[in-house]
């Protein structure tokens, strides 16, 4: 094997997600807007990178793209060295309003996912494999029940579960945990990095919570306020895994790193209000 | 906060406090509220308070409210009936009016209520072949209905430009009445039965059309984004997305159809003749047998009742609302 045929491997996992000059309209006419203006980002294989910024900030357009469930006007977004032209199940996302099928079971939703990647599977390995990722979130007692008798909580949990049994290269988080209480919120995170520790999925997750970001991820990438929105800064996070929140409050990078991530998110916050 | 006030009266708090307010019991359950009391006496008279007795079961409150609303929604309506009956009697039972009283009716039309099912003749049937004749055309003309306007739903509804083109037309057509249709009808197929038939599709059709196309484009953008992600294509996006999610247009739809079509197939009958429950009453009128007819819209009105209900019925077997 030749040098290059290696080097190229390695460049393409250290732009696993390639997203280059991106810009992003909406509309036509009067009406239109400006969402990303000039989006640049490259996520390597196996990192965990969150997208924080106030809220119109496009942050969810970025997600979006990538997911292909929309196209750039310019610029290009590709995955694993090949440009993103529709949604495919090598990008799972996982939806802020978690989006189960109401009228299906737990186990039902994620089938939905085993099913698709699966397709020529009899239906016995594919129930396994379904139940196998509801079990990983701890519902194999709820498998049964439709989405309208769970918690907010236990919801999202299905979402996750569905996501992964997409087995995908990049998984897309929107806000995740946007819409529980700060107890589900923290024992969901838990659970998520436990998961993400086994078998290190590339991920990009979109938070507006500067804790959650700082505990889940490798890089925080700071959005600046829209129209035009454009990435202001990317924050390293040295943080050693595992990550215990015990452990982090005692880390000397934790306070420093929080301390940027509000100080830039309140300088922005009152700049968008003046 | 009422309960407080009658509690010094009452040494047996959890079976005086539900009966002194009968409307809370429904709402609160008496556990609750017994420690409600409890913590209210001993701040007001400071004496040790005996053991709250729990009701027996027999004694629910819950229990006891619910049986008597129960009661209630059997027992008012048969007093208006009563009601109603008595002064329909009063009514008939006056000179000069040619309406038979209900005991009349009962009385002239006996042979018809208790041999439902007699046959002599094709023009001589009881009041069950009647009904069923007019059952079978509008099953047939409802379930056409159903499956055209159904499929014609989902292609407009999936289509934006389809349903510009053609909403404006189905909104005319839809506010034709039944009976405009029957000559058009009567002349393209020579005969009365498919004419009637035509009549109750092209009167149930709209509303079964024009619901599932709104139900399709509908679909909230989530069940879509969802089904564009995790690859849900063809037979598994129309069963596990597109007809879940319209269901409880499409129902809505197909409820208002069937009592339209159980409307017109009475008066699409008195013109077309033939067995008919429609045709029974128009040659009661013209044979001068009032009682009949009135009992003969007594049945009609079940029926129709009882089709609403059996559609209303599948429909909440159906169609499962998001959570």
């Amino acid at each position: 094997m030749s040098e290059a045929v290696i080097d190229q491997v390695a460049e393409n996992e250290a732009r696993f997600v390639d997203i280059s000059g991106v810009h992003k309209l909406f509309g036509s006419g009067k009406s239109r807007y400006h969402a990303l203006a000039g989006v640049d980002l490259r996520i390597a294989k196996g990192e965990f990178v969150s997208i924080i910024g106030h809220s119109g900030c496009g942050k969810s357009t970025l997600l979006n793209l990538v997911a292909g469930l929309y196209l750039p006007t310019t610029g290009s977004v590709a995955v694993n060295g090949r440009e993103v032209a529709a949604p495919g199940l090598d990008r799972a996302v996982v939806f802020q309003s978690h989006s189960l099928l109401p009228w299906l079971t737990v186990l039902e939703n994620v089938l939905v996912a085993v099913d698709s990647v699966h397709p020529d599977k009899d239906r016995k390995f594919r129930m396994d494999e379904a139940r196998k990722y509801v079990d990983m979130v701890h519902l194999s007692a709820h498998a049964n029940k439709k989405p309208g008798q769970l918690s907010g909580g236990m919801k999202q949990r299905v979402g996750i579960a569905r996501a992964f049994a997409a087995d995908p290269q990049v998984l897309l988080l929107d806000e995740p945990f946007g819409a529980l209480d700060a107890l589900t919120r923290g024992s969901m995170q838990d659970e998520l990095t436990t998961i993400w520790e086994k078998n290190r999925k590339t991920v990009m997750m979109i938070t507006h919570d500067v804790d959650e970001a700082v505990f889940l991820s490798d890089r925080i990438v700071l959005m600046s306020n829209g129209p035009a929105a454009t990435i202001a800064k990317i924050v390293e996070v040295p943080i050693p895994r595992p990550r215990t929140r015990e452990a982090l409050l005692e880390d000397s990078h934790y306070l420093e790193i929080r301390k940027e991530l509000l100080h830039y998110l309140i300088g922005a916050g009152m700049h968008a209000a003046a | 906060m009422i309960m407080n006030t009658e509690k010094p009266r009452t040494p047996d708090a959890g079976q005086a406090a539900p009966k002194g307010n009968g409307h809370h019991a429904l709402t609160e359950r008496p556990k609750p509220m017994i420690t409600n009391l409890k913590t209210v006496k001993t701040k007001a008279t400071s004496k040790p308070m005996p053991p709250a007795k729990l009701p027996a079961p027999s004694e629910d409150p819950e229990r006891v409210a619910r049986n008597r609303e129960l009661a209630r929604t059997f027992i008012m309506p048969v007093v208006a009936i009563l009601f109603a009956g008595l002064f329909w009697e009063i009514y008939s039972s006056r000179e000069g009016v040619v309406l038979p009283g209900p005991l009349k009716t009962l009385h002239d039309s006996w042979n018809l209520i208790a041999h439902p099912w007699f046959d002599n003749g094709p023009n001589d049937k009881g009041l069950g072949w009647q009904l069923l004749y007019s059952l079978r055309r509008v099953a047939m003309g409802y379930s056409l209905a159903a499956v055209v306007g159904v499929v014609l739903g989902i292609v407009i509804g999936k289509s934006a430009m389809a349903f510009k083109a053609l909403d404006p037309i189905f909104q005319v057509l839809r506010t034709i009445p039944p009976l405009a249709w029957l000559p058009i009808s009567l002349a393209t197929f020579n005969q009365a039965n498919p004419s009637a038939i035509f009549v109750i599709f092209i009167t149930a059709i709209w509303p079964i059309l024009i619901n599932t196309s709104v139900g399709i484009m509908r679909i909230p953008a989530d069940y879509e984004n969802v089904a564009k992600v995790y690859q849900l294509r063809g037979s598994r996006y129309f069963f596990k997305v597109m007809l879940p999610s319209a269901a409880p247009y499409i129902f809505t739809g197909l409820r208002i159809s069937i009592g339209m079509a159980w409307l017109a197939i009475v008066a699409a009958e008195m013109l077309t003749g033939g067995v008919g429950i429609g045709f029974f009453i128009w040659d009661s009128w013209n044979s001068s047998r009032m009682s009949d007819i009135i009992v003969s819209v007594f049945y009609v009105g079940m029926i129709g009742l009882a089709l609403d209900r059996i559609v209303a019925k599948i429909a909440s077997l159906f169609g499962t609302k998001g959570d």
